[in-house]
């Protein structure tokens, strides 16, 4: 399970990498949202999986699964999605202000003065 | 702190109370005041005549940082005070010529005093630390003083040009002559250069031996302008006068050769510092009086004058430096040398000092320096013509002066240097005196230039902006003195032999302890090879002075793109121009680009960590097995991720997104995580919807219009990326060194923090803090959005871009 897992995690890298090096403001965004599954995902991975019951005590298991990385994805969830959120509403701005979503179009000038 | 700090310091102190003294006594000409410094200093210094005398160097200690041993100690011997009397004597007259040179009312005298100060402060320091970083924290000073002081007219361009180069110059060398410094000291454990004089014989087969000695003579080479670092000398000549006849004749320029004299005990055991010495010191001596002859400026003609004296006396201390081949001081031939050196230092300073502020008085009364426009001066500045005959004449060796002493003790020197039967002396050797001699006749040529066509020949008064007449008295005063010098030292060449000479020799070659150098200075050695070179030297020197219009065009012959000054400013240019478009290769300014460097080198650096640490293990054991379920939601992953990678549609992109983040969910189901699937279902649902709603006041997502090149490195990249990211999970799965901390949480959850749900527990209790920054990160992205949205500045007129 754990090879097939690091596979999917190995794709979605590939295919948020591919996407964040296209021109338009709007596929490096779901690159980066891509890329921020593809890190949950491959820290529920490093954790082990399938070994034991959901972290709640009430089900007098005897073994449970690891608590701790899935505190850290919760906190990471969160996180992303506050800068994904602020990205997208950069480059919703930068649209309106601009006119462009084209990177290569959103180059500084060489004279900088 | 003893005294002798405060006399360090003094001009530092002085320094910082000069604009008040500026600001607020403006009827008062600021100089008065500096004035009294160097007076006081000159005579505090002349006290220590007796102790150098008898032998009795004064050693006094501050400590700064002892852990680094790095102490500021002042250290008085004869060389130590010889500098120190040059810098305070010749400073004061200096100050005193300023005062009637600078005007009180048109100058900002304020900042020049403060730089003068600043110079000399750091000039003493120079001279009398013992202790090398000390010394080179002084050094330092000098050259940024110096720098200040050339850029004085900062308002011309040639002024910063001038200082620009200066400073780039003498500052490349001071950095070189720090790193033989600290080479010194990984050698001898010491900065002290007392300490390092006495086990100098121990380390001369350390490797470090010979790149030290480079490094220092790098230093001492830049900062007293020898061949080919001559160059910034000439350009520094927009200073003021004042601080030309200083800085860049009589002390700064002298700060090489008193490196090189002081640690001559260090080094004078290689053949490579004796040749070095020498040979740079002679060439220089020859190149400066050949090029100074075809200058049109006078203090062009006095900067290669200086150029060429300075090689002098470096020749001289390189030749010298073979004493320390000798064990007894009567066999003992070169010591000749070292003293002609000291004794040419103190002449250079007075009648360069003297020439300088004649060519200021010339300057300042014609309003011109340029030699073309002047011409028949004599009878109506009478006093500044003598002036300058007795300066030139001296620096020409031309006896009673004590130019001609020098002269003759140098040309002694030079030929014993053909005797020498060590390091190949006996073949090279002849060059010395060679190009000794034809350099004084170069040196015959530029003097009497420098006299007659100012002040004889015919008075062209429609070229000069002023009408000229002589001096004021004030101005005046320091070139009499330093030419009654000339003359006084001419006549009774003695009155300074053990006083000051002798001292300063014996701090150069400690050779024994009871000995005395034996100095004595006549006019008339009778008929010897030295006075036959001195007659040739005027003869010819008078033939081809008659005849200079015949000859000068050998000039022209030397290309100007293969001058020194070419090749410096191309070099400058060349290097802007290669780390401009360096920079320019690189930093696009696409994202892409950069991007692209940062993906590489985390694949490359990873991939070639785990091929060298072979650190790829891959394990199959312990596996979880694959249920049917996880196979159907990982290819369902996949092909959602697909999707978004070829959608043409926005909304197809956000949707495909939005399966690839539901699916997570249904993992976070699968994998026993009920918080995390909670979260991830409403936090995908607000994001999709966040994107949906700002996709829709945005363009269709177009096709890519990249090139097939780009987008096969994108490919090659972000394929890297992909299998570098899996290569470690897998590698990092099947290495597991030590057990999870999960227990604790299993058996500490209810008892000590009274919670079933040992996710919420952790996020809240056990690692709250982190709940807490996340909250903040929160609120933060917020405010920004709300910031970015509701807080607009009005464009403004020529807005950037």
């Amino acid at each position: 399970m754990e090879v097939l897992m690091s596979l999917v995690v190995g794709i979605l890298f590939t295919i948020g990498t591919y996407l964040i090096l296209t021109k338009s403001f709007l596929r490096i965004i779901i690159g980066t949202a891509l890329l921020s599954h593809g890190a949950h995902l491959l820290l529920l991975t490093m954790a082990g999986l399938k070994r034991g019951a959901a972290p709640l005590l009430g089900q007098n298991a005897q073994y449970y699964t690891d608590p701790l990385p899935q505190a850290l994805i919760l906190t990471a969830i969160v996180i992303s999605f506050g800068v994904t959120s602020f990205f997208l509403v950069l480059a919703y701005r930068a649209y309106k202000e601009l006119g462009t979503d084209d990177m290569d179009k959103l180059r500084g000038s060489d004279n900088y003065e | 702190m003893t005294l002798l700090h405060w006399a360090i310091l003094a001009p530092f102190l002085l320094a910082i109370f000069v604009p008040f003294l500026y600001k607020y006594l403006k009827a008062i000409h600021t100089g008065w005041f500096v004035l009294l410094l160097p007076v006081t200093l000159f005579i505090y210094f002349l006290q220590f005549l007796p102790n150098t005398y008898n032998g009795n160097p004064i050693i006094e200690t501050v400590n700064w940082i002892p852990s680094l041993d790095i102490n500021f100690t002042v250290y008085v011997d004869g060389l130590s005070l010889l500098f120190a009397l040059l810098i305070t004597g010749i400073g004061a007259l200096v100050v005193l010529y300023s005062i009637y040179y600078l005007s009180k009312k048109r100058e900002a005298l304020g900042n020049f005093y403060v730089y003068l100060l600043m110079f000399m402060g750091a000039m003493l320091g120079v001279v009398l630390s013992d202790n090398l970083m000390v010394l080179y924290v002084f050094w330092e000073f000098t050259s940024l003083s110096s720098f200040l002081l050339i850029a004085y007219w900062y308002e011309r361009d040639k002024s910063r040009y001038g200082a620009l180069k200066s400073m780039l110059i003498t500052v490349l060398g001071g950095f070189a002559m720090l790193a033989g410094f600290i080479l010194l000291y990984l050698m001898t454990n010491t900065f002290s250069v007392r300490e390092i004089v006495e086990i100098a014989p121990t380390i001369i087969n350390h490797p470090f031996f010979l790149p030290a000695m480079l490094l220092v003579l790098l230093g001492a080479f830049t900062k007293s302008a020898q061949f080919p670092f001559y160059i910034w000398l000439p350009d520094a000549m927009e200073a003021p006068t004042p601080v030309s006849a200083y800085l860049h004749s009589a002390t700064m320029v002298k700060a090489g050769i008193y490196i090189v004299a002081r640690l001559t005990a260090v080094f004078a055991l290689a053949p490579e510092w004796i040749w070095l010495v020498a040979g740079f010191g002679i060439f220089t001596l020859f190149w400066g009086s050949f090029n100074a002859v075809k200058q049109t400026d006078l203090k062009s003609i006095l900067a290669f004058s200086t150029v060429s004296q300075l090689g002098l006396i470096m020749s001289l201390l390189g030749i010298g430096a073979v004493s320390f081949h000798y064990t007894h001081l009567e066999e003992n031939i070169y010591t000749v040398a070292t003293l002609a050196a000291i004794f040419h230092l103190i002449n250079h300073a007075t009648f360069k000092g003297a020439l300088f502020m004649m060519v200021g008085i010339v300057d300042h009364e014609t309003g011109t320096r340029d030699i073309r426009k002047l011409g028949g001066l004599m009878g109506l500045m009478p006093i500044t013509f003598t002036i300058a005959l007795i300066g030139s004449l001296s620096m020409a060796g031309i006896p009673p002066f004590n130019g001609f002493l020098s002269k003759e003790m140098f040309f002694t020197g030079m030929l014993r240097a053909v005797e020498l039967d060590l390091f190949n002396f006996d073949t090279w050797g002849i060059l010395f005196p060679i190009l000794a001699w034809l350099a004084s006749i170069f040196t015959f040529i530029y003097s009497l230039k420098l006299v007659f066509h100012t002040f004889t020949g015919k008075y062209q008064p429609e070229k000069l902006d002023k009408k000229p007449h002589e001096a004021p008295i004030g101005m005046l005063i320091s070139p009499i003195i330093l030419v009654s010098l000339v003359i006084i030292i001419g006549f009774f060449p003695n009155i300074l032999s053990y006083s000051l000479i002798e001292p300063a020799m014996a701090a150069i070659l400690p050779l024994g302890l009871d000995e005395r150098f034996y100095v004595n200075i006549y006019h008339w050695h009778g008929f010897t090879p030295e006075l036959y070179m001195t007659i040739g030297v005027v003869a010819i020197g008078l033939a081809m002075y008659y005849y200079l219009t015949k000859w000068q065009s050998i000039y022209k012959l030397h290309p100007e793109k293969l001058t020194l000054n070419k090749f410096y400013d191309g070099g400058l240019i060349t290097l802007e121009n290669t780390s401009d478009k360096f920079t320019h290769s690189y930093m696009t300014g696409f994202i892409r680009d950069y991007l692209v460097y940062t993906f590489a080198f985390f694949v490359i650096a990873l991939l070639s960590a785990m091929y060298m640490l072979d650190a790829l293990v891959i394990d199959f054991s312990g596996l979880a097995p694959i249920g049917i379920y996880e196979g159907i939601l990982s290819l369902a992953m996949v092909i959602a991720a697909f999707v978004v990678l070829f959608a043409k549609s926005r909304l197809t992109a956000i949707i495909a997104l939005g399966v690839v983040g539901y699916t997570l969910a249904l993992f976070f189901v699968i994998f026993r995580a009920p918080d995390l699937a909670l979260t991830q279902l409403v936090i995908e649902t607000v994001s999709v919807a966040l994107f949906l709603l700002c996709f829709y006041h945005l363009p269709k997502l177009k096709q890519e219009l990249n090139r097939v090149r780009f987008r096969a490195v994108n490919l090659v990249i972000s394929v890297g990326v992909g299998i570098v990211v899996t290569l470690i999970a897998l590698s990092a799965n099947s290495t597991r060194l030590f057990e999870s901390i999960a227990e604790y949480f299993v058996e500490a959850s209810y008892e000590e923090a009274g919670g079933k749900n040992m996710v919420n527990v952790i996020l809240v209790d056990f690692r709250g803090f982190d709940t807490m920054l996340e909250i903040l990160v929160l609120g933060i992205a917020a405010l920004g959005i709300f910031a970015m949205i509701k807080l607009r500045t009005k464009k403004e007129e020529g807005h950037e871009n």
